[in-house]
């Protein structure tokens, strides 16, 4: 971070200035060449230091044991260790960590699609009695930290009997699909044309086959970007694993990764292996996805 | 709108009864359909636990024996606990350095990053990817980095003549470590603003240069008035962020060194399920909901009126 601490307000400004530049740009005035550079060289020092931990994740997951712990480090593992990965993945079941993670997330991107778009729609396109106060009650539980919950939720599963399984991971997704994915979808609805739903509704079509077939699939951009962040939330989750799952036939990856860090306090080069392998698909996911998560950025409102 | 909706009652015969109200019950009944989902899950998962939890504070309870009444007790309790009132320091010390210099440091790799030179993809990609690295595994990476006798950190500045700092073993040190690390991860508000920065029309950047005015001044009066929504949006995600800060905490010091690192969920989280007093707990989790209202609160009061609003006519 030290490297872009030290910049001040006016490259701030010249900055600013060079967004707008944007058109001026055939005209370049003198010392334009240096701010282009000056920039450059910001944007390179400021990557170094965001890329730099992940090359040290990387190069320590593939040295061999004993050459972790030289000091000062060598950057280029000798001899090169793949094995760490297969290692450090057969240490502990994670083949079984990453079957139950699937099915957690790949259950909540269902929720997420059918329940969130479903309610997503009636608050954007249907004008009924105590809309506005159902939506400000969306918008209060976007507030509401998912701590000040976390006791009495906890609560109210292990009354149902749903302690070290799946459904409260599961099961509370079904119900709208979190409020800030209903808020993203309906910022998304109130952009398509009414017309469209106007001239089913006159051919006789049902409001639900309006959102089904007419609505849902338009929103699929929408839809792909809020999958998306579900996939990622889903895989990332630590706490709510933690507090629910207790036998290891039914751990995520985040626990078995947790897990795996007491197990092996010292094994660092089977640790970075297996936390490298757990951020490979995010990265994968964000390469091919890139647009849907830019996508979700601009959709969560900042023109609401 | 009650005459645009009129041919459904013609033209919809086959939906029986349902046809022959007036179509604003019809409109009421299908927009509640629509949002089932989501009232239930409110009543489900977000009411009934409020309720709970009310019920909790005034309780005292392990989960094992049965509930005993307790009446104030739980909240009289806060008073006195010194690990209360040092969780609270040590998230409110988190939140005064991450948050101002996530949103500083933030917006300016967002002007760097909105500017059009080569490469400018791959830099947004490298200052983004930190943010969506899995907590898990974003925390294991830093505690190697943070180690003293082999971590990167200690690596880089002995390079620079610097002694080895025990990051993690020294109370005056853990909590500066911690906050480093958040700032890698600020590539999630870095993209809002970036989205932001997008959003200014270029005409105004082209009229201030008619009128001569020089960079700064149109990053004062241009860019950062436009800009303040987003930056107030920021403010306000970062601090209910930073009040939610447990993973860090959980796994890499466990609170520790001396509690230099017990952040006020991770206290929260230890009452609740190592200490197994649900009430006490349920207590805690209510001052959280306290603070944030108040403190969201104070900022719309007080931030809120410096945000300028454009007028989208």
């Amino acid at each position: 971070m030290n490297s872009v601490g030290p910049i001040s307000q006016p490259p701030a400004a010249r900055l600013a200035h060079e967004t707008g530049l944007g058109r001026f740009a055939s005209h370049m005035r003198r010392g334009e060449f240096w701010w282009r550079v000056m920039i450059w060289a910001l944007l390179l020092a400021g990557s170094v230091v965001m890329i730099m931990p992940f090359l040290w994740l990387l190069t320590s997951s593939f040295k061999p044991e004993m050459d972790i712990f030289l000091f000062p480090p060598k950057w280029i593992p000798d001899p090169w260790r793949p094995q760490n990965y297969s290692d450090a993945l057969t240490y502990k079941p994670f083949d079984i960590y990453i079957k139950n993670t699937l099915i957690i997330v790949v259950l909540n991107m269902v929720a997420v699609i059918v329940t969130s778009s479903m309610s997503a729609y009636g608050f954007a396109r249907i004008k009924f009695w105590g809309r506005d106060f159902w939506f400000v009650l969306v918008l209060s539980t976007m507030m509401v930290p998912y701590f000040v919950l976390m006791v009495p939720q906890f609560v109210i599963f292990s009354r149902l009997g749903w302690i070290d399984t799946f459904k409260p991971l599961v099961i509370p997704i079904f119900f709208g699909g979190g409020a800030f994915n209903i808020f993203l979808l309906r910022q998304f609805f109130r952009t398509l044309p009414e017309e469209l739903a106007d001239a089913a509704r006159i051919d006789g079509c049902s409001e639900f086959r309006i959102y089904w077939n007419i609505m849902l699939p338009l929103a699929k951009p929408a839809l792909a970007a809020v999958a998306i962040f579900t996939f990622l939330n889903g895989w990332n989750d630590f706490i709510g694993p933690l507090l629910y799952l207790n036998s290891p036939e039914k751990f995520t990856v985040a626990i078995g990764l947790a897990t795996f860090r007491s197990v092996m306090r010292t094994r660092y080069d089977l640790l970075m292996a297996a936390s490298a392998a757990m951020i490979l698909p995010i990265v994968v996911l964000f390469f091919f996805a890139q647009r849907y998560f830019i996508q979700g950025v601009v959709l969560s409102g900042l023109k609401g | 709108m009650a005459t645009a909706t009129q041919p459904i009652a013609s033209t919809a015969p086959k939906l029986g009864w349902f046809s022959s109200l007036p179509s604003a019950t019809r409109r009421t009944i299908t927009g509640y359909l629509f949002i089932m989902p989501f009232v239930l899950g409110f009543l489900f998962w977000f009411l009934a636990p409020a309720l709970v939890a009310v019920w909790l504070t005034f309780t005292d309870w392990n989960l094992i024996r049965a509930p005993r009444y307790v009446g104030f007790d739980n909240i009289l309790r806060l008073g006195t606990d010194n690990l209360f009132w040092q969780s609270l320091k040590v998230t409110i010390l988190y939140t005064l350095a991450s948050v101002p210099l996530g949103l500083v440091l933030a917006l300016l790799l967002a002007l760097l990053i909105n500017t059009k030179v080569r490469g400018i993809a791959f830099f947004r990609t490298i200052y983004y990817l930190p943010s969506i690295v899995p907590a898990v595994a974003s925390a294991v990476l830093w505690a190697w980095i943070f180690n003293t006798e082999f971590g990167l950190l200690n690596a880089i500045l002995r390079y620079f003549g610097i002694a080895r700092i025990p990051w993690l073993q020294d109370p005056d040190y853990a909590l500066w470590a911690l906050i480093m690390m958040s700032l890698w991860g600020l590539g999630g508000s870095m993209i809002i603003y970036l989205a932001g920065l997008q959003g200014i029309p270029d005409v105004y950047y082209e009229a201030a240069e008619i009128d001569g005015a020089g960079r700064l001044r149109q990053f004062w009066n241009i860019t950062l008035p436009l800009l303040s929504p987003v930056i107030f949006f920021n403010l306000i995600m970062s601090i209910i962020g930073t009040f939610q800060v447990f993973t860090a905490g959980f796994l890499i010091t466990n609170g520790g060194p001396q509690n230099a690192t017990l952040f006020y969920v991770l206290y929260l989280y230890r009452n609740a399920f190592e200490y197994l007093s649900m009430g006490y707990a349920a207590a805690l989790a209510w001052v959280l909901f306290l603070i944030i209202l108040v403190l969201t609160l104070l900022i719309f009061r007080y931030v809120g009126g410096m945000v300028h609003y454009e007028d989208n006519a």
